[in-house]
């Protein structure tokens, strides 16, 4: 009972560090921010749900403590990891912050720069109003 | 005692990792780049923190696990429109 809590647990902990050190040579390896986004919210959120999935059964098994904190943690790293790479992301295009080389296609740029020119074009319209 | 040995490992494993985030944030070319490694050594922080609480034995931790996420993500929210809009709060619409 007490050696499976803790090989069920060592199991998923250590998957969950290879695969935050699979996320951190993403991080390193790839060329531009867009790509580093995959390996810092995918493959990293995954690995901490791992790690900490890992512990809850260790806890449960081995101690039967059942740790609702954790499972708030759990809940909440899930949910917003992916959110903040997003808006990371979305903040980097916003900053025109470029594209790697070797990238192919960029769908947004179109749309991007119609809100841009409609943007321009409605501040005209305002101080054409103001000063008339 | 192979437990314990694993558990060490999976830190040694979560430390290079956040060393391989620092040297992201050191050398990024935008201040983007830099933003996300930061998020992602949180993530790793958690993942240590839970290691630990494992290692130790000890329930204590698991609410510093909850706290480095809030914190984490809330960072990397005001970062993020830092970048894109020059201000974090905006007085007025």
């Amino acid at each position: 009972m007490n050696v499976s809590g803790e090989i069920i647990g060592a199991v998923l902990i250590l998957i969950g560090a290879i695969f935050s050190l699979f996320s951190a040579i993403g991080i390193v390896r790839l060329p531009d921010v867009y790509t580093r986004s995959h390996a810092a919210s995918k493959s990293s959120t995954l690995g901490v749900l791992c790690a900490l999935v890992g512990t809850l059964l260790y806890f449960l098994i081995s101690d039967g403590f059942f740790s609702i904190r954790l499972i708030l943690g759990i809940f909440f790293v899930f949910l917003t990891a992916p959110v903040a790479a997003h808006v990371i992301t979305r903040a980097a295009y916003r900053d025109k912050v470029p594209l790697a080389e070797q990238s192919v296609q960029d769908e947004l740029k179109d749309y991007y720069m119609e809100n841009e020119i409609a943007r321009v074009e409605d501040k005209v319209e305002i101080v054409n109003y103001q000063t008339k | 005692m192979i437990f314990k040995t694993v558990l060490v490992i999976a830190l040694c494993i979560l430390a290079l990792a956040i060393l391989a985030n620092l040297y992201r944030i050191i050398k990024g070319p935008s201040s983007a780049d830099r933003v996300q490694a930061l998020d992602s050594i949180g993530i790793n922080l958690i993942a240590s923190t839970a290691v630990f609480s494992v290692l130790l034995h000890t329930h204590a931790f698991f609410d510093l696990i909850l706290l480095i996420g809030i914190l984490s993500f809330i960072g990397t929210v005001a970062f993020a429109r830092f970048i894109e809009r020059g201000v974090v709060i905006e007085r007025k619409r």
